[in-house]
């Protein structure tokens, strides 16, 4: 087997050594019953380039070659090529997690300055070193929510992700978090009237998505104001980072869940992605997930050390924030170099050219004569109901290699033959073109 | 003792500013395509981003490479962080999963077009199910706690459909800390279960403590002192009998694969790590993946979407109306999911067998070669991963923190420090199979030359490492005035 470093003679010595003739023996406490006394029915080990045929394969039957308009949680930005070049270094990809601050000061500094980043972003003044992702990140914020303010009722916006609600009702459904879903107006955003009315003195947090899962701008202000008169917290959930470089941060917020995959982070099939937590400095030691902070040595020199952590389970067990024992390392970095490449400047520019997109399919959509529903300000995300069933789009479409949105009425039956259409900066015009001349 | 060349010798390392620091205003790093559309300006745009730093592409090559040359990894050498599992990363796991098709699919396209992903994610299953013995599975969970959640959620919603949730779930002493962590979020007090003087399940207590109350014992086995717990089927039967769930923690499956199924002794729902087993790289922390593996009676609960075969194709079942629910939005980490298969394929059932009798021949090595030197507290039969504890040193004042931390002068990553906590001034070592025997000897003679040190120049360990970029860090003083971000000085805010 080509990745082990070792041979049989080796074997036979190191056996020797252990005075041993035969590896069964190092296995023969193990109970009878329990030994497996065939060899697993799986085909033996496989040359390189048979694996990279199979999966060829695979690739070629998984629209290789399509433009796609679903966003809906993952979205497809352009990622700058060094990005993999970067942390495909074995002493970032192979490497774990910084137990030993010694010898991982690249990792280390790497994480502050992620969560440094991310404080600029979000305008929040503490960040984690990341989570599983933007659904679970939502999920810790509730939890957090509720050791804050010692309530337990979540009033949840139904325009953010469906699945990132599911994730939360699986995750709290043992727990006593009483949760109420408050609908969307004509506009696409919060009903208001409706948020005013579910938020009360047992509320601990409210959580918004911006833009929401439509597309559509919310306002943090607004939002803040009503949970804080209740003495609830309001929880910002962002699916796309890259809306930040230009929309306002959520500074009104006391917690930020956001998903970070939009920032160099492969589309993937769904993953593996990265989330965050954000919040306040006075929250601090709430916080779940690993934390990053500066350290001197003996000789004062500055260095990164793996910090309050008596928040976590290894320490704490089950009195911890939160059972979480990962950061998302790699994907994290691959955030902090996309965010170091666009840096000020690259990612409002980037910001704008999306919103720009999406604008134009919005009003090419209108003028073939679909309906664009909810008017209100949005990113790159739109809503269009459209003249005839998709259904009967379907074989223009594959001919065409183009994946027209995703289809609403399994979540909002409401919406009728809606269609969530995501416009990103790596789409051409060209493309706008042929999908609305396609449908 | 080995006659090589020392493995750590000197090496120009260079220091590296933060980016913020680095920064500069109007360089940058991006070029972005012209835009063909018209320009969109909107009313309530955000102010710039405060700080954000400014860098041409170079510097952003140079940053990032100067930092990982601070790093060790798996690539660098001998990596026995015991508990972890850190054995190679194959290149093309790494290009499979960038094929296009694979690494740009969107979770959320048409199924009929994902049929080379879901065919990827179904072949994994099986493969995962031949090597557990177990009877489903679900490849949703993101990280291996988070498959822990998901079982213990299992269990629950089957025990509730019974009729009683119950209130406790039991734990043994020496379990990771996620463990009683997760049994919390779902709902259940946690009771710590003593360990024997083998480093085992006692019996006894198991037998006073699995009362009607318990819902369910999370044991990892081979637990965390690398023993096998060979009472297994007793403890099986006694928690059947007692009406509970069998959980086991797959963390250390490393030691098992091809060699014994956990579906053939008893467990009712595990998970596996397939960053630890199954080789998919840790990254600095992550992302991990951790599919849950269960018995026909948890089936029915399994997160949605299942992935079944419906005349001969790959298909995703929502209908599942007893499922627990989601645990991640869309499938889980399906890059590792590509790794892993990748793996398997390579190493087939030929190769998963060597590699298991590798690791734990590895383990056993080490330990021989270092229990005259170090206290080995639990005599019982080692399989993957060997413990030591302090204890001869901790007399000469020498700790295992400062044996692991002299470890790097040496040229090799630590080994796991105090964990499991059942031992005291624990010194946790895996070689995994991907330590050659020469490498060993090198790492072997250190911890020897160390353990010389301890008894005749203490302060040399104790005041360990001498050779690395920074000393040892007040880790005391940056908790309690935690810096998390760097933020610019007076004068540089002034500046800008």
């Amino acid at each position: 087997m080509r990745y082990l470093p070792t041979s049989d003679p080796i074997r036979q010595r190191m056996l020797a050594d252990l005075g041993l003739n035969s590896i069964d023996e190092l296995f023969s406490h193990i109970p009878e019953y329990c030994r497996l006394q065939r060899p697993l029915n799986i085909p033996k080990g496989q040359a390189e380039a048979d694996i990279i045929r199979f999966f060829r394969a695979a690739a070629a039957e998984n629209a290789p070659g399509f433009t796609s308009f679903v966003g809906a949680g993952a979205y497809h930005h352009f990622r700058p090529t060094h990005v993999d070049t970067l942390i495909s270094r074995g002493e970032w990809f192979t490497a774990y997690t910084p137990y030993q601050p010694e010898i991982s000061q690249g990792t280390l500094q790497s994480i502050f300055e992620f969560q440094t980043m991310i404080c600029q972003l979000t305008g929040q003044d503490v960040a984690n070193a990341g989570m599983y992702d933007g659904s679970t990140a939502l999920h810790e914020a509730c939890m957090m929510a509720a050791r804050v303010t010692g309530r337990s009722g979540m009033v949840v916006a139904r325009s953010i992700h469906p699945q990132y609600r599911q994730v939360l009702r699986t995750l709290t459904r043992y727990r006593d978090f009483p949760t109420t879903e408050v609908g969307f107006g004509t506009d696409g955003r919060i009903d208001v009237a409706a948020l005013r009315a579910a938020v009360n003195s047992g509320t601990a947090a409210v959580a918004v998505q911006s833009p929401n899962f439509f597309g559509n701008l919310e306002d943090w202000e607004q939002a803040a104001e009503i949970a804080h008169g209740a003495g609830a917290l309001l929880i910002a959930v962002i699916t796309d980072p890259v809306s930040l470089g230009l929309l306002p941060p959520p500074e009104a917020a006391d917690i930020v869940a956001m998903e970070l995959q939009g920032f160099g982070i492969p589309v993937g099939f769904g993953g593996p992605y990265a989330g965050i937590i954000a919040s306040r400095d006075k929250f601090v030691r709430s916080l779940p997930g690993r934390l990053v902070g500066e350290a001197r040595d003996s000789e004062g020199r500055r260095g990164f050390v793996l910090t309050l952590s008596t928040r976590e389970q290894h320490i704490r067990r089950e009195k911890a924030t939160s059972n979480i024992c990962t950061n998302q390392a790699l994907c994290a970095l691959m955030a902090s170099i996309f965010m170091a490449t666009y840096g000020k400047q690259g990612l409002r520019e980037l910001a704008e050219q999306n919103l720009a997109k999406a604008a134009y399919a919005a009003s090419a959509f209108t003028a073939a004569g679909a309906e664009v529903l909810f008017p209100s300000p949005r990113f790159h995300e739109f809503v269009v109901r459209l003249k005839r069933p998709l259904a009967a789009s379907k074989s223009a479409l594959k001919k065409a290699k183009l994946i027209a949105g995703l289809p609403l009425n399994e979540h909002y039956p409401e919406l009728g033959e809606a269609l969530l259409v995501c416009v990103t900066e790596i789409i051409t015009r060209e493309d706008i073109d042929r999908l609305v001349a396609a449908l | 003792m080995s006659s090589s060349t020392p493995r750590a010798s000197r090496h120009i390392v260079q220091n590296e500013d933060l980016l913020f620091e680095v920064s500069s205003p109007g360089k940058r790093g991006y070029q972005l395509p012209a835009l063909d559309v018209p320009a969109v300006t909107l009313a309530a745009a955000r102010r710039e981003i405060p700080d954000c730093p400014e860098v041409s592409e170079l510097e952003v090559i140079r940053h990032f490479t100067r930092l990982s040359t601070w790093n060790y990894g798996v690539d660098t050498g001998i990596y026995p962080l015991g508990s972890c599992t850190m054995k190679y990363n194959a290149r093309v796991n790494e290009a499979v999963t960038r094929l296009e098709g694979l690494g740009d699919g969107h979770p959320l396209q048409p199924e009929e077009l994902s049929q080379g992903a879901l065919r990827i994610m179904q072949l994994l299953s099986e493969y995962l199910l031949e090597i557990t013995g177990m009877d489903a599975i679900t490849l949703q969970p993101a990280a291996g706690a988070q498959g822990e959640l998901t079982g213990i959620l299992l269990v629950r919603a089957a025990l509730t459909a019974r009729g009683d949730a119950r209130k406790k779930v039991l734990i043994p002493d020496s379990a990771h800390g996620t463990n009683p962590a997760t049994a919390a979020i779902a709902g259940y007090t946690v009771e710590n279960l003593k360990s024997n003087p083998d480093g085992t399940v006692d019996m006894a207590s198991l037998d006073r403590q699995m009362t009607r109350d318990v819902a369910a014992l999370m044991l990892t086995n081979p637990n965390t002192l690398g023993i096998f717990e060979e009472d297994i089927h007793r403890i099986a039967d006694l928690v059947h009998e007692r009406g509970g769930m069998l959980y086991m923690d797959g963390a250390n499956m490393n030691a098992l694969v091809g060699r014994s199924r956990p579906g053939d002794f008893g467990v009712d729902v595990m998970h596996l790590n397939l960053h630890k087993t199954f080789s998919t790289p840790h990254g600095g922390g992550g992302p991990g993946s951790g599919p849950v593996a269960v018995k026909k009676t948890l089936e029915p609960y399994l997160p949605i979407p299942v992935l079944r075969v419906k005349r001969g194709k790959p298909v995703l079942d929502y209908r599942r109306p007893k499922s627990i629910g989601r645990v991640r939005a869309f499938y889980g980490n399906f890059g590792m999911f590509t790794r892993a298969l990748a793996y398997i394929m390579a190493n087939g059932s030929d190769g998963l067998k060597q590699t298991t009798e590798d690791a734990v021949l590895n383990a056993n090595y080490i330990r021989r070669k270092l229990q005259d030197v170090f206290a080995l507290p639990y005599p019982t039969p080692s399989m993957h991963e060997v413990v030591f504890s302090d204890s001869i040193q901790a007399a000469q004042g020498v700790h295992t923190g400062d044996i692991a931390k002299r470890l790097i002068d040496y040229g090799f990553h630590p080994y796991t420090v105090s964990f499991p906590l059942v031992v005291r001034g624990a010194m946790m070592i895996e070689p995994t199979e991907s330590a050659n025997q020469r490498e060993m000897d090198e790492f072997i003679a250190a911890l020897r030359a160390i353990a010389e040190e301890s008894k005749n120049t203490p302060e040399l360990v104790t005041g360990a490492p001498h050779t690395t970029k920074i000393s040892r860090l007040d880790e005391v003083a940056a908790a309690r005035n935690p810096v998390l971000r760097w933020r610019p000085s007076k004068s540089e805010a002034a500046q800008s």
